[in-house]
Order: structure tokens, then C-alpha cells, then sequence
């Protein structure tokens, strides 16, 4: 479904110039949840950008369905790729109501029956009609979520990506909204890419995932590798320990306990 | 904001503007205004200063039958000439033996007619240089920015002096002066309110569904924008009509014998110290006016600052 | 840990009259404090931090803080003069807040800020301020920190900030240090490393903490205690080492909300609010 090619990303030029994705490759098949993990830095975030066209791409190809994308992307791409953003509090125009951002993509794409699928889109993400002109500031943070699930939904698009979509959630809400996503794509047959630095939640979310530091690929492994701590990498290690929360010594029998 | 919402509101309707669950878009709309309308109607200033502008308003439609004199024609110029305030001349009479109280009254619908006519010239234009350059960067934003540089760089009433002497004077050239000169400062806020939308989530999310650019510009950025600058405006309205009254003073404006207040603050000029009234009257009424407007301007502002908005 | 508590705090309440009528924030909260290390752990809107904020007279301006009692070392903090509260605030009682971005001057180096934080609180000379202020760089484990001194805020990363920052708030040698989700801002590796300064900084001054944090898997890892925070209340307090005994059904569904790498439930159970939680 997608193939990342040799992806580099880099920003200015001479003296300034920023690497912030080397080399950078994998592919993601059909109906898979794929995992980009790694702390502030790393590219991430950078990749999932870069796929969707808000980060240039420098070197490498991106192709989905086999097809390298155009630059600048066409209406095509945007059909089949949609993306979930981090923070729901600044994904969603404040001064629109959550119907006119759900009615927005079909107006762009010429979509009829707006009324029916908008009303199917809040349902989707458990979301009942009494959401549907509300503003954003009306909701909280968990709905607000829900709602650009929605709106990503809303074109029925093959693949989504999702950039930390859960992070800025509490833990009770992220539960809600992984078990949401979960769902979803086993209901509607979707393509994921998670970019998280929660190892938890990509090992929850994803059956594969590539762990990124520095712009660079540390390795790709499997979630059930990440359960079992067989990492081939000393990062991808610490990454795991550092996820177990905090211990005095390293290694205190409760710390596996509650994550 | 009909005056209406300020009478006091049934529960029933209260409620079904507040609720948090609207089923209709007009009633989240109604809703939203409502909610501005009590932040608005907190501030006693602000309401006064509305009072100010709809007595204008209602002055300027209802001159005709407000105005005891005609505002143009005078009465016998052997008697009554300059004559001071009284019950027959409430604002007393000017050199050409008119009514200055008539005169006033006519005269607020050249006031609003300036006001009117360079809002709907300057801010648009302002609004649509500002987000185009500042959404599009670039070379775009270079050219459209020094170009509203040029404009800042000429002093206001000098450029629309300049104006007025090439295109003759009058009250619609003084409008189209002024008007050309205002919209500067509003590109520039403008511009900078885009700057900051344009990187935020919801851009690139409608980015992400396909949307062409004039779709982002005037669907997403422009209204994020439109609320601070109508704050500006209505704060910038009373320097408006003091450049119209300036122009108008020095000759370049309305001419006589329209009853234009800053024409009229220049006929009295000759009379200042002996018959104070014919200034005074007009010079008030600009006074009155500007003060409404800037009060108001300070109450949308607590209204419609996105910053304080949640 | 010494039998006269550092801090008492008895039905502390804090409300903030807005125009919409009264909201309570906190309703009611009651702790003691040792020289131990207390964890504050709620969701968003829970009061955690207003109950930190409380503590130090830093509620925000329409907000009013009731209580019965708030003593810190015998020191009524609700009556205490402004003179005093300032004294104490910064001097005895410290805190660090979560992101360092805002909470430090960007227009002054590190160092000076270190310094000035000592001199408003003791009687010293520059020099020995200055002295004091690379000691207490080097106890946050600053690899250069003659170099970090004399670096501005913007030059440092978020957990060389984050240590600066500690390193500002201790070098009073405060008696209680109350810190706002000091690692929330920052990798997971980084804050790890801040922790274990904070830890050892801690245990070897024996001080009081105060740990707020969304993030119970850490408050526990980290606290001796844990007052879990629902809606403004205490809803559960416990030793960390017994959390899984956590009686409190709000406690429990929190803990079980959050995907482990150790086993993969799916889906993840979720949790249904009571409102009577909340009474």
C-alpha cells in the first residue's frame, strides 16, 4: 500500500541546512498499522509529513499504491491518504462549528449527500447528532479527537496517518481513542502509520514499527519483539526500560507492572 | 445585535441560545452571538458608546424630521445672523443666518456616509492584501508589503491633500483619499494575524483535504482575521471623521454649502471668541461621534479578541 | 522523616468566581507532609495543580484558597504576611513547573538567574553566589557548567533547561520543593535522567516533595505516597508500593486504561465515570 524509498528531508542550505530525515525506508502493506517511535528529534513526525506534502521531499520516493506521488499532491492523493493530527486543540478551526468542518472536505470534493454522511461520520467515531453544531470550544479534548477522526474518515481514504494522535489526551480518553482507532480499522479495512513516542501505545496500536533517532532508522522490529525485550539495539533498550516507568535500581520487580 | 436582545429575555429563549447542544447552525450562530452580546453588554462604556453610534444612525435616517430649518437656506440674513443659542435656535444661528442645530443634524449623514464609504473601501482591501501576502510568503508578500510600505510612508492627510487637489475637491474625493491612505495599517494586521494561522493544525488539516488556496484564504484565514480588524476600524473611525472634518476644515472636503461639521467648525473660525457657538456646536458633535466610536471599539474589542475568546 | 510534618494542609478548597457563578476547584483537600515524597496524580481538571499552586499563594487572580489549616513548619500560610509568603516562597518552598521555556527569563544567562535566586534569599556576596551557583550546575550533573553558566536559556535544550531550572529552585536548599509535572515536556530518556537528579537531590537533602503528575505509572514509581485526585477531591491516598491494591474504583480503571508493553489487552478497558466520585 505504501513504500518509503531512500526518504531524506532536509531544511535551508550551506551552512544551515538541517538533516531532519536520513535514508530513511519501509513499506506498509494493506489493512497493516505501522509504527514510526523515537523522542523529540528524531524525524518522525517529519516522515508522516513529508508523505502527506507539508514537508519537502529532499531525496528518496514516497509511492502509494505502487505510484510515486506528484508534487504538489493532487486531489487523488488526498482521497486516499488522510492524516490525524496531535494536538485536537489546534486541529480544529476555532470558529467553525463541527459541521462545517465535517462538511468542508465533501464541498472540496464535490461530494453530494453531505447531510446523510456527515450524520454516518459523527456516528462512526461515537459521536451522536446532538455534536453537530457545536464548536470546538464546546467539546472536550476526547471528542475533539473524535471529531477529526471524523473528518479524516469522511472521504474514506485508504490510509491514515496519525502523528501522536493520543498525546495530548488523558489516559482514561487515549484509552477510548485507541480502542476507537482500533476498531475502525478493522471495520473499514484501513492502512495506518502511527507516529508515537510511546512505546505502549505503538506495541498496542501497530504490528510493526521502525524506532528513528537523530533523522536516522535504528531499526525495525516487531511488537511482539518490543513485548518480549528482544531489541537488537542498546536504544531501542533504553527506550523500552525508560517506558517502565521510573526505578532507583534498575531493575524493581513492580516497574513491570503497570505498563 | 438588534437592540432588542437587550431587552430582558425570556428563559425559555435564553436558554435555547445557551444550550450546549444546538440542533441547527442558526442556533449555534444565535448562540454565539448572544454569548458576545453579554461580554459586550458587561462594559457600560462600551454600550454607551453604542448609544452613540445608533443616535446617529437614527439621526442621519430620520434628519428630515428632526431639523426644525433647512440645513442649506438661511433665514433673513439682516436678522437673524449669528444669533446665540434659544428656543427658537437651539445651537443658534451661523453667518449666512442658518440654523446651526439643522445644520448639525444634516451634517451627520456626511459623517456617515465617510464612515460607511471608506469601511467598505479600505477594509476589504486592506483584509485581502494582509492574508494573500501573509498566507502566500514569497515573493508575493515582498512586493504587496513594500507596496503597503510606499502608503504608510506618506503622511495620512498629506497624501489624501494631494489627492484632493489632483482629483478636485469635493466630499467623494475626500472619501477616496482617505480611504486610500486608511488601508495600510489594516494589511498589516492583516498580515500578521495570518502569519500566525497560517503554520497552525487547522490550515494544514484543510491543506491535507485538498483545498485550493483562495478556499484556505477566504474560507479559513480570512474570518480568524476580520474580527480584529473591525476592531481597528471602529477604533480608527474617529480619526476618519476628524481627517474628513480636517479636510473639510481646510476647504478640500465637503464644499459649502453642505453642512459637513469640519466645514462648518472652519466657518466659525472667524467667529470663535464673540459668537463661540457657531464652532462649538459642530465641534462637538465630532467630539460626541468620535468618542462613540472609539468606546465602541473598545467593547468589540473584549468581544471579538481571539485571545480572550475561548 | 521527622514526627513534626513539614506541611499541613486540612479541607483546602479553592474557587474562582466567575461570571457563568463559582467554580471549585479544589473541594475540600486534607494531607499532611513529612520529609518524604508525596505524588499528586489526577487527570486534566482534576485540581492537582491548583492544589501545588495553593500551597505557594500563586492561585491565579479571580481565584480565592479556603482552609482550615495550611501550616508549613508551624507558619500559618493564610495569614502569613506578603512579606513573609516571599521569604518563604522560592526560599523554603520551591517549585519547578513544566516547561522550562516559560519559566525562565529568556533575556538573562543561567547563571545570573541561579545567582540572583540565591542573593534575593541570603545575605551573600557575588562571589559566593557565584560559587554557589556552579556547586549546585554540577549536583544537576551539567557535563560544563561553567559553560551552561553563562549560556541563555534559548541555547539549551529542554532537559539541560529542565536541569537548570532544579538547579535554580534548590540552590536555596528549600525544606519543600513542589514540582508541576516536571517531566511532561521532555523524551522519556531525558526525563529519566532529571528524575534520578531529582531523586538523589532529594534524598540527600532531605527534603519534602511534592510530585504532580498525570502520569500514575511515574508518581508511583518515583513517591513513597499517592494521593489520587478526581474532581477536585482526594479520592484515594495510598503507598505506592501497594498500588495494586488500590480499593478505589477510579484508581483501579486508571491503571488498567493504559496499554503495557508487558500484556496486550484489546480492547482496552475503559472508564466509566461515577458521579458519585464526585460528591
Amino acid at each position: 500500500m505504501l513504500d518509503i524509498q531512500n526518504l531524506r528531508v532536509t531544511y535551508g542550505t550551506g551552512r544551515l541546512q538541517v538533516d531532519a530525515v536520513k535514508d530513511v525506508s519501509f513499506h506498509v502493506g494493506t489493512g497493516e498499522a505501522f509504527g514510526l517511535v523515537g523522542e523529540s528529534g528524531s524525524g518522525k513526525s517529519t516522515v508522516l509529513r513529508a508523505i502527506c506534502g507539508l514537508a519537502p521531499i529532499s531525496g528518496g520516493r514516497v509511492l502509494v499504491d505502487g505510484r510515486e506521488v506528484p508534487t504538489p499532491r493532487d486531489k487523488a492523493f488526498y482521497r486516499t491518504v488522510q492524516m490525524v493530527f496531535q494536538d485536537p486543540y489546534a486541529s480544529l478551526h476555532p470558529r467553525h462549528t463541527v459541521d462545517r468542518t465535517l462538511s468542508e472536505p465533501l464541498a472540496i470534493h464535490g461530494e453530494k449527500d453531505a447531510e446523510t454522511r456527515i450524520a454516518q461520520a459523527l456516528r462512526e467515531v461515537g459521536l451522536g447528532p446532538s455534536f453537530r453544531f457545536r464548536y470546538p470550544h464546546q467539546l472536550s479534548g476526547g471528542q475533539r479527537q473524535r471529531v477529526a477522526i471524523a473528518r479524516a474518515l469522511l472521504l474514506r481514504p485508504k490510509v491514515l496517518l496519525l502523528d501522536e494522535p493520543t498525546s495530548a489526551l488523558d489516559a482514561s480518553v487515549q484509552a477510548e481513542i485507541l480502542n476507537l482507532l482500533d476498531e475502525l480499522r478493522r471495520n473499514l479495512g484501513l492502512t495506518y502509520i502511527l507516529v508515537s513516542h510511546d512505546l505502549a501505545v505503538v506495541a498496542h496500536l501497530c504490528d510493526r514499527l521502525l524506532v528513528m533517532r537523530h533523522g536516522e532508522t535504528v531499526e525495525e522490529t516487531t511488537a511482539a519483539a518490543l513485548r518480549t525485550n528482544q531489541a537488537a539495539s542498546d536504544y531501542t533498550r533504553s527506550l523500552i526500560n525508560a517506558s517502565q516507568g521510573f526505578s532507583r535500581d534498575a531493575a524493581r520487580p513492580e516497574s513491570a507492572l503497570t505498563r | 445585535m438588534s437592540s432588542a436582545a437587550s431587552l430582558p429575555q425570556p428563559a425559555g429563549l435564553r436558554a435555547w441560545l445557551l444550550s450546549p447542544e444546538p440542533t441547527s447552525r442558526w442556533q449555534a450562530r444565535l448562540g454565539r452571538a448572544y454569548l458576545g452580546w453579554r461580554t459586550f453588554t458587561k462594559n457600560p462604556l462600551a454600550v454607551f458608546g453604542l448609544g452613540i453610534v445608533l443616535l446617529l444612525l437614527l439621526v442621519a435616517l430620520f434628519a428630515n424630521f428632526l431639523a426644525p430649518y433647512s440645513p442649506v437656506t438661511g433665514g433673513d440674513l439682516r436678522t437673524a445672523r449669528l444669533l446665540p443659542p434659544s428656543a427658537a435656535h437651539w445651537f443658534g444661528t451661523d453667518d449666512q443666518a442658518r440654523d446651526i442645530y439643522s445644520r448639525v443634524i444634516y451634517g451627520s449623514r456626511i459623517t456617515l456616509w465617510v464612515v460607511l464609504l471608506v469601511s467598505v473601501i479600505a477594509t476589504p482591501i486592506g483584509l485581502l492584501i494582509g492574508t494573500v501576502s501573509g498566507y502566500l510568503g514569497g515573493w508575493v508578500d515582498t512586493v504587496l508589503m513594500r507596496l503597503t510600505d510606499i502608503f504608510l510612508a506618506f503622511p495620512r492627510l498629506v497624501l489624501a491633500l494631494a489627492f484632493v487637489a489632483a482629483l478636485g475637491p469635493g466630499i467623494e474625493n475626500a472619501i477616496i483619499a482617505i480611504a486610500i491612505t486608511s488601508w495600510p495599517p489594516y494589511a498589516r494586521i492583516a498580515r500578521a494575524e495570518t502569519l500566525m494561522i497560517r503554520n497552525s493544525d487547522f490550515i494544514a488539516a484543510v491543506k491535507l483535504q485538498g483545498a485550493s488556496t483562495p478556499r484556505i484564504i477566504f474560507g479559513h484565514v480570512v474570518p480568524l482575521c476580520v474580527s480584529s480588524l473591525i476592531v481597528r476600524v471602529t477604533l480608527d473611525m474617529a480619526g476618519i471623521i476628524l481627517t474628513a472634518a480636517g479636510l473639510g476644515f481646510l476647504g478640500l472636503g465637503a464644499q459649502p454649502p453642505m453642512p459637513e461639521w469640519g466645514a462648518m467648525v472652519a466657518t466659525g473660525r472667524n467667529y470663535l471668541i464673540d459668537q463661540w457657538w457657531v464652532a462649538a456646536m459642530p465641534g462637538l458633535a465630532i467630539f460626541v461621534v468620535s468618542l462613540g466610536f472609539n468606546l465602541l471599539g473598545d467593547g468589540l474589542r473584549d468581544v471579538l479578541d481571539p485571545k480572550a475568546a475561548k | 522523616m521527622t514526627t513534626k510534618p513539614l506541611l499541613e494542609v486540612e479541607d483546602l478548597r479553592v474557587r474562582f468566581h466567575l461570571r457563568t457563578g463559582t467554580v471549585e476547584a479544589v473541594r475540600g483537600v486534607s494531607f499532611t507532609l513529612g520529609r518524604e515524597r508525596l505524588g499528586i496524580v489526577g487527570e486534566s481538571g482534576s485540581g492537582k495543580s491548583q492544589t501545588g499552586r495553593a500551597i505557594l499563594g500563586l492561585t491565579p487572580p479571580p481565584g480565592e484558597v479556603i482552609a482550615k489549616k495550611l501550616t508549613f513548619d508551624g507558619i500559618d500560610l493564610l495569614t502569613a504576611s506578603k512579606r513573609t509568603l516571599r521569604t518563604l516562597r522560592g526560599g523554603r518552598i520551591s517549585m519547578v513547573m513544566q516547561d522550562p521555556k516559560y519559566s525562565l527569563n529568556p533575556v538573562m544567562t543561567i547563571g545570573e538567574q541561579i545567582i540572583e535566586a540565591y542573593q534575593a534569599h541570603t545575605r551573600s556576596g557575588r562571589a559566593e553566589a557565584r560559587d554557589k551557583a556552579l556547586a549546585m550546575l554540577e549536583a544537576v550533573k551539567m557535563r560544563d557548567p561553567a559553560r551552561v553558566f553563562s549560556l541563555y536559556p534559548h541555547e539549551v535544550s529542554g532537559g539541560m533547561g529542565q536541569r537548570a531550572m532544579i538547579a535554580m529552585m534548590l540552590v536555596t536548599d528549600p525544606d519543600l520543593l513542589i514540582a508541576d509535572e516536571p517531566t511532561s515536556a521532555l523524551d522519556v530518556t531525558v526525563s529519566m535522567e532529571i528524575l534520578r537528579i531529582l531523586d538523589e537531590l532529594v534524598a540527600e537533602r532531605g527534603m519534602g516533595l511534592i510530585f504532580i503528575s498525570h502520569d500514575l505509572k511515574l508518581v508511583s514509581s518515583f513517591c513513597d505516597r499517592v494521593l489520587v485526585m478526581y474532581a477536585g477531591r482526594v479520592v484515594e491516598e495510598l503507598e505506592a508500593k501497594n498500588l495494586r491494591e488500590a480499593k478505589h474504583p477510579y484508581t483501579q480503571g486508571l491503571m488498567r486504561c493504559l496499554p503495557t508493553l508487558a500484556n496486550d489487552v484489546r480492547p482496552l478497558p475503559t472508564l466509566s465515570r461515577d458521579p458519585a466520585w464526585a460528591q
